[in-house]
């Protein structure tokens, strides 16, 4: 694992086994640690004037967040951007900020917070770059009124395979470019610089409902209610079956406001006293997750709720990212890693996501992480994963006998006219991404434009023939 | 410049588990087969590079991995020659990527032939021990180039400790069986991974006519368990699994009283 200088650039080359977040599927790459949107541009122009492109291409890396195999490229070169992380501007007046790509949104989160300003989409986890953000075009609890990472993003830098670095907008000339990058897992270029769209947080909490639901029909139904709150999400059991499937408890919020504070908070209602990472996952020979301490776990989670519905004040990050507060939690499952399954199906597709819950917990694979929401329209981005309807996540340990559970959930959701979320996946056929993803062609002819000899390019890539 | 693969070329073995290509060299053998119709069962239309002597057997090796749906291209193997192997691993890297490798083919022979006559016991030492070398050396490069892959190779308990039925196989796989170990560790920091199987007797068309030894598997237990190990990314098996007890029991018996045994 010794570093050597990479040919024709200052910069060193070090051999990586990477993973996904899931930690599947490890494959080996150089890694190439660039501290500047500068860097990217000259490495890639130096390959580009030499002819010397890496044999088996270049994706760009944040934090690895992706479940799968999105920012891994067996054999050839990977570019580590979370040494290009700087707050280039903000501006408080017209809630924008500014900033290198390999930045984190929980930087970037620390940073605007006490200014009074907030992100309008932020993730399940705060460990994550922006670029990788604007890559998988994230969304978060409140897609249903304010979509996708990409629909705030207002600019952005994007190295192209040439070298060059083109500035594009969501509505200027390079739209098509823009669009394909919103969502395109890295396979455009590089982004190296973004500027974001803020909203304003009178203060660092949230104001949280919590409810339980009996049942798959009763979540159903309180999800369906109109809701003044924009931020909603659901936990589900996803081990319970019979008439207590689908059981679960529902959380909605929204900022909190000033007055909604108590006096104790109130005194200093921007602190980032609530914030902060807590203990680690120590490596575990075998994953503790299976069935009797899933069951468990879902037990717990279930009563762990309150049997009525209840308001509390909460720290953002304890609302929205909570498993942040536990660092490298996917030690959890052991040395086989796990795989995340992300869907979503269309609003009239309920008797789909009803079959698709009763499957994984027909299924025995175990799952703790389960996580049901109701998605609004989708984005521009040809390629992104958001669309009008329901949306379920489960995390499954890696073991004997999955591929058989996801071949059935695929078969589900494409007949329901569905897709999977591909910064999750680990694992689906290409066959499938095409019908999947109706709008592929129209990515694919922005690659060829932008990236004809096809240098970007990672182990997702490959595996699925995005 | 080199030209660079197109995306179709390469692939990688997914978190499920399933590979989309598999090399198996001994392409005839009838563990590799098993390994091939398990992978097949996984993931439809595999693309399988049989590479093996031509002949009938290959013809209904490919006929029979075409049956399950296998995409199934035939290369020449001579086990004995080491240019050979140059020219099967090409060209099944020409393909694209060598997501997983069997190396399978292999020699009971005659051991007491083997241990009296040069030809007969060198015969042995080529088709056991040079052909896997020269075929790990090449999928070595295979693997590093790659950045990922796995190799399996057949080795056997014989190769844990020589007994005086059939020493001249053991002293061949035992050198297979460490190079291979070796290999899985040179490869780890290439994201290589390197499989070391150790069957007991298997009743298949090698061991055909001979009697059964006890704990006497087949080549589907064989298949099974090198699935079940590449999943779980182990480095050794032994198959049965009780095999694995069997040979450290027998492995530390003084030698008079292992010679005695009835083995």
């Amino acid at each position: 694992m010794t570093a050597t200088p990479l040919r024709g650039s200052r910069l060193d080359v070090t051999r990586r086994a990477l993973t996904g977040w899931g930690r599947t599927a490890p494959t080996t790459a150089d890694v190439v640690a660039v501290t500047g949107p500068d860097d990217v541009a000259s490495l890639l122009a130096g390959l580009h004037a030499a002819g010397e492109a890496p044999a088996r291409g270049v994706v760009a890396r944040g934090l690895g967040r992706s479940y799968g195999d999105a920012a891994q490229n067996a054999g050839g070169l990977v570019l580590d951007m979370t040494g290009c992380a700087r707050v280039l501007a903000i501006d408080v007046e017209g809630a924008l900020v500014r900033v290198e790509a390999g930045v984190s949104l929980d930087t970037l989160i620390r940073t605007l917070l006490p200014l009074g300003m907030w992100l309008p989409v932020v993730p399940g986890t705060r460990q994550v770059t922006v670029g990788g953000a604007i890559a998988a075009d994230v969304h978060g609890k409140n897609h249903h009124v304010a979509g996708s990472f990409g629909a705030h993003v207002l600019e952005l830098d994007l190295v192209t395979a040439d070298g060059r670095v083109r500035r594009l907008t969501p509505d200027g000339e390079d739209a098509d470019a823009f669009w394909a990058t919103v969502g395109g897992m890295g396979l455009t270029g590089v982004v190296v610089r973004a500027t974001l769209a803020c909203v304003p947080a009178e203060t660092a909490y949230a104001v949280v409902r919590t409810e339980r639901a009996r049942d798959l029909d009763h979540l159903l139904e309180l999800l369906a209610e109109d809701d003044p709150d924009p931020y909603s999400v659901a936990w589900f059991d996803a081990l319970a079956r019979g008439p207590r499937m689908g059981r679960a408890v529902l959380t909605r919020g929204r900022l909190a406001r000033l007055d909604d504070l108590p006096a104790r908070l109130a005194k200093r209602p921007s602190s980032l006293g609530g914030e902060g990472q807590g203990p680690a996952v120590p490596p575990v020979p075998y994953g503790l997750l299976n069935r009797a301490t899933g069951r468990a776990f879902n037990e717990l989670w279930f009563r762990k709720a309150p049997r009525r519905p209840s308001t509390d004040v909460e720290p953002l990050g304890a609302f929205f990212q909570p498993l942040d507060g536990v660092r490298d939690w996917n030690r959890v499952y052991g040395p086989r890693g796990f795989c995340q399954y992300q869907f979503v199906v269309p609003p009239a597709e309920v008797e789909s996501f009803r079959r698709a819950v009763a499957l994984i917990a027909a299924s025995g694979h175990p799952s703790c992480l389960n996580v049901l929401k109701r998605m609004g329209p989708s984005g521009p981005g040809p390629l992104s994963f958001p669309a009008p309807g329901w949306t379920l996540a489960v995390d499954l340990p890696a073991e004997p006998g999955l591929h058989r559970l996801f071949a059935q959930l695929d078969e589900l959701v494409l007949g329901a006219g569905g897709r999977v979320y591909l910064a999750k996946d680990a694992r689906l056929s290409s066959g499938s991404v095409e019908a999947m993803y109706p709008r592929l062609a129209e990515f694919r002819a922005v690659r060829r434009m932008l990236d004809p000899e096809e240098l970007f390019v990672s182990d997702l890539a490959r595996r699925v023939l995005l | 410049m080199t030209p660079r693969p197109t995306l179709q070329e390469l692939t990688v073995l997914d978190a499920t588990g399933r590979p989309r290509s598999l090399f198996l060299l001994g392409g005839t053998s009838d563990i590799a087969l098993a390994v091939a119709e398990r992978y097949a069962s996984r993931v439809p239309g595999l693309r399988v590079v049989l590479a093996a002597r031509p002949g009938e057997r290959r013809d209904s090796a490919v006929t029979r991995l075409a049956g399950v749906g296998c995409d199934v291209h035939a290369v020449d193997l001579e086990a004995r020659s080491v240019d050979s192997h140059e020219d099967a691993v090409r060209a099944a890297a020409a393909l694209g990527d060598i997501d997983v490798a069997v190396v399978a083919y292999g020699l009971l022979g005659d051991n007491e032939r083997a241990w009296t006559d040069v030809a007969a016991g060198t015969e042995l030492a080529e088709v056991n021990f040079v052909g896997p070398l020269a075929a790990g050396i090449l999928l070595g490069e295979r693997v590093r180039e790659q950045g990922h892959g796995v190799v399996v190779a057949l080795s056997s308990v014989a190769a844990e400790r020589p007994r005086r039925s059939n020493f001249v196989y053991g002293a061949t796989k035992a050198g297979t069986d460490a190079f291979f170990t070796g290999l899985g560790e040179a490869l780890r920091e290439h994201g290589g991974h390197v499989l070391v199987v150790r069957p007991g007797f298997v009743r298949s068309k090698m061991t055909a006519g001979l009697e059964p030894a006890p704990l006497a598997t087949d080549p589907g237990r064989v298949a099974d368990a090198v699935l079940a190990a590449v999943d779980a990314r182990r480095e050794q098996v032994w198959v049965p699994g009780a095999m694995r007890g069997v040979m450290v029991v027998l492995r530390h018996l003084p030698r008079p009283v292992f010679r005695r045994l009835p083995i």
